[in-house]
């Protein structure tokens, strides 16, 4: 009913705007068919002017309300020139705005036609044309020039001493593997997957994997100041891994492992200071299309010091052992690991 | 309406290119061949106008709903359910359907809408009638193109009412999502039929854009030269050229895709876990799909684009009374537009894991493009400088395209800058660009091109003051839209999410997500004023009572009111000027129609 009334008013409004119009339409008619009646072209021109006053007016009330909310305290060190490099190319695109609008809009309202006007017969000036192809090509050769500087530095070799760690896509999660204390990601094969015991499809024929560990909560635990090197994977449709704290994003496809690294400066207990939000968490956020549960495929970072991330990898178990242990047939590489205190301790323990 | 009939003879005369035209009828035509199987390209400009405002009804009704879903993640809007049924149980969309609704409004908009409808209508409309033509070079693959258009409109169409739903993978479809039935139900028969669509639509697409090439190039009428073509035409011939360039790479990547997905090839295909279990394909790769769907997709959006800045060129020279500014200036930088178009597509993979080196090679030339673009805002600004503007209807949308360009054409500077695009790719400020940019500059010089031309096409004017309500309400709209979703996108907010409430980064905007959806949904009431106003006008709106009512020095306005297939009566105009020139003619009109001879002494412009 609610629907039927609202679709009434609707065709009533709509009824009543072009009533009004077509008695403006024969109104014109009646004051005689001139090429455009001068009085709408004053209202017009005004308008114009005023759209454009108020414009500025609403991009600064808009401003205002939203700066807080928009770039959220860079996390990582080339953050900071991200920062830096966006502010630049927000105040000359901002100041290049601001002139070709103001010339746009008053320009308008300047040369409207009027009784005795006779435009200006004005069709080129190589001199100007010269001078606005230059500007905007030196213009683009400096945003480049810092561009590409930076963009070498974040896509360039990861630091030798960066931890290293894994994260792979699934529909509608992410998983994180440590290398655990042999430091090396083993071997994976998608054929070897199986969601009950080997989600990552390890291959146990590898040692490196033995001691491996796999977070599915898709928690990922980095070190402050220590940089990261991330391997990206997906097991099966595009994903994308996109950190906005820490100005990165990588997508995780499926049959190739691309990869990102970053420097965490702040930890998340920092950050819940900075922000004032007890609730502060990294998170990781899907930035690939992906599917029906795309919006919720969320991961998080926890960012700590050295002896918070130790103190939490103790307590981890490999996946190894929480899913193979006892079916572990030839445990011959394995067992022999004399001083395993973090990682595997369990691993031996249960053997 | 005359139906006016051309004699073969007064054809062969005017001009060689003319001789082998045909196809005037000479008996009473059957309204089936008039009006629907018709080869009279005006007749084939309306089809395609009226075909693209009935798919941009649903596409933006689409988006209405989605909007809804976005401002408001906790209500319920039992309106919804009457219209998508169990799509929308109790109220509210569920997330595979949303994705479906954005796919879907994605594909309508940008290749419905503002491909076939946009070029279709106007190049249809105006390169035989302002190059002197009695018709296109094909009048027949022309009507080809426009069927070809409708049945794969009803493809589309159908895919909305099948049991899984349409495709729901984006408008760009990425495989492996779009290929395997196991990730979405929409890969499954949506699927299917959005490729067959679609293949079909870039079937109609090539038909059209080889006719327009060979008709420009061919059929000018005596004296006209290139130089002396309308920036319009200069415009759809590129537009043309961009099409057929490229969409037979687009074609490839969808066979291989319909291949991928039904007979067991692993070309986009690799190392896949789905559905329980793994996939046999190996080798492949996913991001070979995306290479060939932007190696379209960039050129593209200048496909979507060039005609309105032909329009808004031939708009703001009219109405201010005054020459486009910088003629050469204006088709060497759309000459630099097309062919940068063709090396820029990779700026929408740098985080695909491409090499970082070739990135930053297209970070070159990404930002040279800007260039061309910079000079044409700098030539129209200098074009409507010490005018005699006349704000008419076609001339706001006009002022309003130009605003536009520039407001989404600067922030492309910000993606197509790979350092920072890695923080901004996939956000809402790439929705914010490309919206403001293609999808509202774009219509806003297809909007001036209708108000301009409509006379033309029908023998009416529509009414100014729905026309000039409807201009305000659109541009503050737009703005209202899509301004503030930059600030979203510099947070970091993905796009194509359903619901950001989870989310601790990306939760502070839910008010901000309400008034952007309010926006909307009044915006999309101002577009029904245009329609109701373009449909009524149609039959009654004022008549046209002067050949020439813009003053306009272009041929398209030497017809008759209401021409007849085949254009002119009698002979065909023979062109002596470019099209701009505006300055006293000597008998109180401050334009020369090109159909005048020079003076004596007089030189050409
Ligand atoms: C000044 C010139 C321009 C530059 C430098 C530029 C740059 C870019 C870049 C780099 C992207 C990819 C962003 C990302 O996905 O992270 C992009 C996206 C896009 N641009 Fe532009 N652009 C420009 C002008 C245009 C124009 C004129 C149009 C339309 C006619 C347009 C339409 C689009 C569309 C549709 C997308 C989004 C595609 C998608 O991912 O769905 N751009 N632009
Ligand atoms: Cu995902
Ligand atoms: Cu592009």
């Amino acid at each position: 009913m609610s629907g039927f009334i609202s679709i009434l008013l609707t065709g009533l409004v709509f009824v009543i705007i072009y009533q009004i119009a077509k008695a403006s339409e024969y109104a014109t008619i009646l004051r005689g068919e001139g090429k455009i009646n001068a009085r709408v072209n004053r209202t017009m021109a005004l308008l114009l002017v005023l759209f454009f006053v108020l414009g500025l007016y609403g991009i600064w009330l808009c401003h205002d309300a939203m700066v807080d909310k928009m770039l959220p305290v860079s996390a990582s060190q080339h953050g900071v020139e991200y920062d830096s490099m966006l502010l630049v190319t927000l105040t000359v695109t901002g100041i290049v705005f601001f002139i070709t609008q103001t010339l746009l809009f008053w320009f308008a309202y300047r040369y409207q036609s009027t009784e005795k006007r006779t435009s200006f017969f004005f069709p080129h000036n190589n001199k100007l044309e010269l001078i606005w192809t230059t500007v905007p090509a030196i213009a683009m050769a400096v945003l480049v020039a810092i561009g590409l500087r930076n963009w070498g530095k974040m896509t360039g070799a990861a630091p030798k001493d960066a931890t290293v760690v894994e994260v792979v896509g699934k529909q509608f999660n992410w998983i994180v593997r440590y290398p655990g204390k042999d430091g090396v990601l083993g071997k994976r094969d998608f054929r070897k997957i199986n969601d009950a015991n080997n989600v990552l499809g390890l291959d146990w024929d590898d040692k490196d994997n033995k001691d491996d560990i796999i977070a599915q909560n898709g928690e990922l635990h980095l070190v402050v100041n220590k940089p990261v090197s991330i391997l990206i994977g997906s097991r099966d449709v595009i994903h994308d891994v996109g950190l906005p704290h820490f100005r990165m994003k990588m997508d995780a496809v499926p049959g190739i492992v691309t990869t990102m690294w970053f420097t965490p400066t702040i930890t998340t207990a920092k950050m819940k200071e900075i922000t004032g939000n007890k609730d502060f968490v990294y998170e990781i956020s899907c930035d690939q299309m992906c599917g029906k549960g795309h919006y919720s495929m969320r991961g998080t970072i926890i960012v700590e010091t050295q002896e918070e991330y130790d103190a939490w990898m103790a307590k981890q178990q490999a996946y190894y052992a929480a899913n193979n242990a006892p079916a572990a047939a030839p445990a011959a590489e394995g067992t022999t690991a004399p001083e395993q205190k973090t990682d595997s301790v369990k691993a031996i323990t249960m053997k | 309406m005359s139906d006016v009939i051309i004699q073969g003879t007064n054809v062969a005369h005017t001009h060689d290119a003319h001789g082998g035209h045909h196809g005037h009828e000479h008996h009473e035509q059957h309204f089936i061949t008039k009006y629907i199987f018709s080869q009279d390209h005006k007749v084939i400009a309306k089809q395609f106008l009226i075909t693209g405002i009935i798919w941009a009804i649903i596409g933006a009704l689409m988006s209405v709903f989605f909007r809804l879903q976005l401002g408001f993640p906790n209500e319920t809007f039992p309106i919804m359910e009457k219209f998508l049924g169990e799509w929308a149980k109790g109220g509210k969309l569920n997330p595979e359907f949303y994705y479906a609704l954005v796919t879907m409004h994605g594909t309508i908009l940008v290749f419905f809408v503002l491909t076939a409808g946009l070029s279709g209508t106007f190049a249809n409309l105006l390169i035989p009638l302002q190059i002197g033509a009695r018709d296109m070079a094909s009048p027949f693959m022309n009507m080809l193109s426009y069927w070809f258009f409708f049945l794969s409109s009803i493809i589309m169409f159908v895919s909305l009412f099948i049991q899984t739903g349409p495709a729901s993978g984006g408008w760009t479809t990425y495989p492996p999502l779009s290929a395997l039935k196991e990730a979405s139900l929409g890969s499954g028969l949506g699927m299917d039929l959005w490729l067959v669509s679609m293949a079909l639509f870039v079937v109609s697409s090539l038909l059209g854009g080889l006719n327009y090439i060979s008709t420009i190039l061919n059929m000018r009428t005596k004296g006209m030269t290139m130089t002396r073509m309308p920036l319009t035409i200069w415009a759809l011939l590129f537009t043309a050229i961009l099409g057929v360039l490229s969409f037979p790479v687009l074609f490839s990547g969808f066979v291989l895709l319909i291949f991928d997905r039904n007979f067991g090839t692993s070309f986009y295909l690799s190392e896949i876990f789905i559905g329980g279990k793994a996939l046999p394909h190996v080798g492949g790769s996913a991001i070979l799909y995306q290479h060939l769907f932007w190696f379209l997709g960039h050129p593209e959006v200048y496909i979507i684009m060039l005609p309105g800045m032909g329009m808004a060129s031939e708009v703001l020279s009219n109405h201010s009374r005054k020459p486009i500014f910088g003629y050469s200036a204006m088709i060497i930088s759309m000459i630099g537009i097309t062919v940068l178009a063709f090396v820029v597509w990779a700026h929408h993979m740098f985080v695909t894991g491409m090499s970082p080196f070739l990135g930053s090679i297209f970070v070159l030339l990404t930002l040279l493009i800007a260039v061309p673009s910079a000079v044409k805002v700098f030539n129209w600004l200098t074009t409507i400088w010490k005018g005699n503007i006349r704000f008419t209807v076609p001339m706001m949308f006009a002022i309003g395209f130009v605003s536009l360009f520039i407001s989404g054409g600067l922030t492309g500077l910000f993606l197509g800058n790979s350092a920072l695009d890695i923080h901004l790719h996939d956000t809402y400020f790439v929705i914010a660009h490309f919206h403001i940019v293609m999808g509202v500059s774009a219509f806003f010089g297809m909007f001036a091109g209708i108000y301009h031309w409509f006379p033309k096409m029908f023998g009416r004017f529509m009414n100014n003051t729905l026309g000039y309500i409807h201009f305000f309400i659109t541009l503050a709209g737009a703005y209202l839209i899509f301004w503030p979703m930059h600030y979203e996108g510099i947070a970091g907010m993905p796009r194509r999410y359903y619901d950001y409430s989870a989310w601790e980064s990306f939760k502070q905007f839910e008010s901000l997500n309400s008034f952007i959806s309010i926006a909307a949904v009044l915006v999309f009431f101002a577009q029904l004023i245009f329609v109701v106003n373009f449909f009524v006008s149609i039959f009654r709106g004022r008549k046209m009572t002067t050949q020439n009512p813009w003053g306009s020095p272009t041929l398209e306005w030497t017809t008759p009111i209401n021409p007849g297939h085949g254009n002119w009566e009698g002979d065909i105009p023979e062109v002596h000027r470019w099209p701009y020139d505006y300055k006293d003619d000597g008998n109180g009109n401050d334009f020369i129609s090109q159909t005048t001879p020079l003076k004596p002494g007089e030189e050409a412009h």
